[in-house]
């Protein structure tokens, strides 16, 4: 699934675009854990979440996310904006809540990452 | 894959393969293809092919494809007198067609191994969207191919000078290091720290991974500072030949119990910054997780002091 498709499936709007909608994704997760994020965040993932402080968008570059989904029409901030142009991220919003975006993106067949052990050390 | 001439060095040929590999169909093919309805006759087919300078095209009847005619069955019909035959008589019916989702490797298959030169694309539907032929996949290849050859050599340039530091600064140990000032509660600067260190540190050619980890750790560390300490502290940052050792300081408020903290899922943060999606307890776990080594030392009203040390294993900077 590239980025256009994902926005499609979501009925999405992106807000800042800095990669190519043609761009694949290679997976999806979502948290309102920053630690989750780091956690089980991987190189390209788009990570849906339900917060939009600027932090969040830290966190994506930290854990090499590069797309960030907002759930629930949740509008980011002036500075969450300002930052995601800044760090190369790019932000979509949904309308739909994080269980339903999740299960559509899943369903039109955007992989998560499988069972996560938080003790396994293999990166 | 015998679509690459001969005398290309191994380098250039594992890049078309990876570009083979990972290329979807939709941007190889030519999106407006030259379609011919099926109450055409042979002669109108002659005089489109003659007037478009193309050698086949597909039959469509609606948005489906129900053939495909060739320059071959325009000569066929008229050694046979047949040019006022439907199209639909003499075309081919035995159609191969590829997903516009699918990648180039499958279009590779089809055109060398099994004889076809064109293939139309369709979609899920199976609705004919575009047409992919071995011109138009070379051209999109080569196109490619530059533009990916074009980014490297940008990125060579900018991170040249960087990791040239322990090359050309000689001494019996050189490092470099990196001094971070962190507020504490300073929300807007948060990360702000570890953002520039995992850039400093892809300029200086480590490896992805170990950025990750690093970037991963010193972040966690960081908002450790922002949020626990009362006075800031001081993230140190010393890249060396063969490993990056990472140290924070603070004269913060100390920790009584460290069994404690480092329980994953301990947590003394207060309700706002959970709402934030910070204090969950998993910073230093994380950061355990991806460090070599981590040591935090601590006492209550003496501040606190972490050590975290990645090492690059056999990979030095130098053969990077």
């Amino acid at each position: 699934m590239n980025i256009r498709e994902m926005v499609e499936v979501l009925n999405g709007k992106i807000l800042v675009q800095n990669h190519n909608p043609d761009e694949e994704l290679p997976r999806g997760g979502a948290a309102d854990l920053m630690s989750d994020v780091l956690a089980f965040g991987s190189e390209g993932m788009v990570l849906l979440t339900g917060l939009t402080n600027p932090q969040v968008v830290r966190t994506a570059e930290m854990a090499g996310v590069n797309v960030i989904v907002f759930v629930r029409d949740k509008t980011p901030p002036p500075e969450t904006l300002e930052l995601a142009r800044d760090s190369c991220i790019s932000l979509v919003r949904t309308s739909y809540t994080m269980y339903e975006a999740c299960g559509r993106l899943y369903q039109a067949g955007l992989p998560g990452r499988g069972p996560v052990k938080i003790e396994n050390n293999s990166w | 894959m015998k679509i690459i001439p001969g005398d290309m060095s191994t380098q250039e040929i594992t890049k078309v393969q990876e570009l083979i590999y990972t290329t979807r169909v939709e941007s190889v093919m030519a999106p407006n293809v030259i379609a011919i309805d099926p109450s055409s006759s042979m002669g109108q087919v002659k005089d489109l092919m003659r007037d478009k300078h193309i050698s086949g095209a597909p039959v469509v009847k609606g948005k489906q494809v129900i053939g495909i005619v060739t320059i071959r069955d325009v000569i066929r019909s008229m050694e046979e007198g047949k040019l006022d035959f439907l199209v639909t008589d003499l075309m081919t019916t035995d159609v191969r067609t590829v997903s516009k989702d699918s990648m180039v490797t499958d279009v590779v298959k089809n055109l060398g191994q099994q004889g076809f030169s064109r293939l139309p694309v369709v979609d899920q539907n199976g609705d004919l969207v575009g047409i992919v032929t071995a011109g138009t996949l070379i051209r999109s290849l080569l196109k490619q191919m530059d533009k990916s050859f074009q980014r490297n050599e940008a990125e060579k340039l900018y991170t040249y000078r960087a990791s040239h530091i322990f090359q050309d600064i000689s001494s019996d140990d050189t490092s470099l290091l990196l001094r971070f000032f962190v507020n504490e509660r300073d929300f807007d600067n948060a990360g702000k720290a570890s953002s520039l260190i995992k850039r400093s540190l892809q300029r200086l050619m480590l490896r992805p991974q170990i950025v990750r980890r690093v970037g991963v750790a010193v972040y966690e560390a960081e908002m450790n500072l922002v949020i626990h300490t009362d006075i800031g502290g001081e993230i140190t940052v010393e890249v060396r030949k063969d490993r990056v050792n990472i140290s924070t300081v603070d004269h913060g408020p100390g920790i009584g119990d460290l069994k404690q903290v480092l329980q994953p899922g301990f947590s003394t943060a207060p309700e706002w910054i959970r709402d934030m999606g910070f204090g969950a307890g998993m910073g230093l776990a994380n950061i355990r997780r991806v460090s070599d080594v981590m040591k935090l030392t601590s006492a209550p009203g003496e501040g606190t002091r972490l050590e975290i040390v990645f090492n690059f294993q056999n990979e030095s900077l130098d053969n990077m």
